[in-house]
């Protein structure tokens, strides 16, 4: 048997440059059975690795029901991701996964959902967006909220608009600072909860973001007397291994990459309050 | 009942012929760099005869003393940690083929059968403490589980405490008690010795030994008491989790920016400390690389960065998180306490920071303390 850590090769079967520092990668595991006996859950990660320079954990953004590629879109932040985003098709790295514990797609079955979203282009909940509204009939109303910095932040704009047009979804975007041509909110995303129509009995709120605005949205649907425990965060922390060895994305008790990255406000609440935790 | 057997010190050889007859590389306690640190052996002679170690925080010195016990000493830097999580180490290989493919190659696990003697009960208490996080878990670890796989394990009953020692709070000695092949109490004259594995049975039927007398088997409990009462640290009462969760903003935690140095000692003689880099390097052509692990430590920033952003970015940040890891969170993780009491961390720490007097001091509720925000929620 291979060690857990060990990669396997893939193979860039696609890619899209989404802004001039992010870009989508498809890729597909060259051995077809490793290929065909892949499954993962929305909101789990992969371990992509370049051979000699590491590894990261990015997260997948395709749909699990999609067997032939496994799509991920990635920031160019760091040497490693930089030197992911010049590969082309055809050309080869490392991959292993999925890992961790994703978002609760089956619990939210039947709730009101809402999706909220700082920071620019977070790919994860524009996925998992995508993924409610393949299965539209299986969930209740869908309130999409996303905020970013500056107007400009704004990436995948035509799919905000495309959202809009489903039945029973509300788009909200907002930004801390807008430009003259901005034509939705100025603000943190925070100002919509005391409007926006949902079942606090019976929702499921999905938060993916900077923390600080993780605490601001669980303070807001707190008051609108959502329980914690339908309140759900994806979390990110610096990861080696993936597996709950190397001990590095530990957040309180737990293992970022085994035990998340998306968990319960109830398991987080006692950490998120606290700096350097 | 357990039956307790007396091998006389001359005799004492013979236990490390036994175990080289038995195929083990014999690995023990030897004086080097003016501490006592676990290594290869062939001879009685290259025991640390008559050697005691005086520690107390940011203390460890040995000391030549007129007996002729071999085991007098308490503890070293190392534990046993570096035979089975390995300070370095490659887990794969990959090379790039002409025609642009990738082939990756796990290394394969390695371990050679190695008889290790004079391991003490907090150092097989933090061996079973890594058995849970290195193989009780959904990817049990091949490089840790193949080398624990071929560990014959000789402990020894602690019939001395050093200073620093505090095993009897944590509940982990001075008595072994489990997860050891064969256990040793070194009396004057000699060693009383008993089997607690079949393959120690069978090393023990390989040395000539005589019934231990009831003389002899009180002088080990009266050793055992000795050490216990020697002890003087102890920890909080109650629930130090539960006390180091509401200790979060605790402002002891700021006398930390003072003192410590954030250099990793502790981590790094902790028996139980368990973090990782992973590291990978290139071959000069580029062709062939490697992907392998290396000790790593809480206290360096880079452990908790992420997008050119220290999370844990202040040193006291970075001593809480050790602290209340150990001696919180992991029974959360592990079901007990990272720590087993061995005190490495006290006597190893360059400015004498005492874990003991840190949970004390926290233990202790500030009266100017702000009161708690209501989790989850931004504090003014």
């Amino acid at each position: 048997m291979t060690g857990a850590l060990v990669p396997f090769e893939a193979e860039v079967v696609g890619r899209k440059d989404e802004t001039p520092d992010m870009f989508s990668l498809q890729l597909r595991f060259t051995d077809p059975e490793v290929q065909a006996a892949y499954r993962f859950s929305m909101g789990q990660f992969n371990m992509l690795c370049l051979p000699g320079m590491g590894e990261v954990p990015i997260s997948i953004v395709s749909d699990p029901d999609e067997r032939e590629m496994i799509d991920h879109t990635i920031r160019k932040l760091g040497s490693i991701t930089r030197n992911l985003g010049q590969l082309r098709v055809g050309d080869r790295l490392g991959l292993r996964g999925p890992y961790g514990r994703g978002w609760p797609t089956e619990a939210a079955e039947g709730t009101d959902l809402v999706i909220v979203t700082g920071g620019l282009g977070c790919a994860p909940s524009v996925s998992l967006i995508e993924y409610v509204l393949h299965r539209r009939g299986r969930y209740g109303r869908l309130h999409i909220i996303q905020g970013v910095k500056h107007s400009n932040d704004l990436i995948w704009r035509d799919r905000y608009d495309a959202w809009r047009q489903h039945p029973d979804v509300e788009v909200y975007l907002t930004a801390d600072t807008g430009d003259a041509l901005w034509p939705w909110h100025v603000g943190p995303v925070t100002q919509f909860f005391e409007r926006i129509d949902f079942d606090p009995g019976r929702c499921s709120v999905f938060i993916c973001g900077p923390e600080g605005m993780m605490r601001a949205v669980i303070k807001a649907m707190r008051k609108r007397q959502v329980p914690d425990e339908r309140i759900w965060l994806s979390m990110e922390r610096n990861m080696h291994c993936a597996i709950g060895s190397c001990g590095r994305c530990q957040l309180g008790p737990k293992f970022v990459c085994r035990d998340g990255p998306v968990f319960t406000c109830r398991e987080l609440a006692p950490y998120l309050s606290h700096r350097g935790v | 009942m357990k039956v307790h057997h007396f091998l006389a010190r001359a005799r004492f050889p013979s236990l490390l012929e036994a175990l080289v007859e038995a195929g083990y590389e014999v690995i023990g306690p030897r004086v080097r760099d003016h501490a006592i640190v676990f290594e290869p052996l062939t001879t009685v002679e290259q025991f640390p005869r008559g050697i005691i170690d005086e520690q107390a925080p940011g203390h460890y010195r040995l000391r030549r003393t007129e007996s002729g016990r071999l085991f007098d000493w308490a503890t070293g830097p190392q534990a046993i940690k570096p035979l089975t999580f390995a300070p370095r180490e490659t887990l794969w290989r990959s090379e790039r083929q002409p025609d642009g493919r990738l082939v990756f190659r796990e290394q394969p696990p390695e371990a050679q059968p190695t008889a290790v003697i004079g391991v003490r009960a907090c150092d097989l208490a933090a061996l079973s403490v890594h058995d849970r996080h290195f193989l009780h878990d959904a990817h049990p670890d091949p490089h840790y589980r193949e080398r624990r796989r071929n560990l014959f394990l000789v402990a020894v009953n602690c019939l001395r405490s050093a200073a620093t020692c505090f095993c009897t709070a944590t509940g982990d000695g001075p008595r072994v008690q489990h997860g050891f092949d064969l256990a040793l109490s070194e009396l004057d004259d000699g060693f009383v010795v008993e089997a607690h594995s079949q393959q120690g049975q069978a090393i023990l039927n390989a040395l000539e030994t005589t019934p231990a007398t009831h003389d002899q088997l009180e002088q080990v409990e009266a050793g055992l008491e000795r050490a216990s009462d020697q002890q003087t640290r102890r920890l909080p009462e109650g629930s130090v989790p539960e006390m180091l969760q509401a200790a979060v903003e605790h402002p002891h935690w700021q006398s930390l920016n003072d003192r410590c140095l954030t250099c990793g000692n502790c981590t790094a003689v902790c028996p139980t400390c368990f973090c990782q880099t992973h590291v990978d390097d290139l071959s000069l052509d580029g062709q062939t690389a490697s992907h392998g692990r290396q000790w790593a430590s809480c206290f360096d920033p880079d452990h908790s960065t992420i997008h050119g952003t220290v999370i844990r970015a202040e040193r006291p940040q970075r001593y809480r998180q050790w602290l209340t890891h150990k001696f919180g969170t992991w029974v959360e993780q592990y079901g007990r306490s990272g720590c087993v009491g061995c005190g490495r961390c006290i006597a190893w720490c360059p400015v004498g920071i005492d874990v003991t007097e840190e949970l004390d001091a926290l233990s202790i509720a500030p009266d100017d303390a702000p009161s708690r925000a209501p989790d989850g929620e931004e504090r003014s």
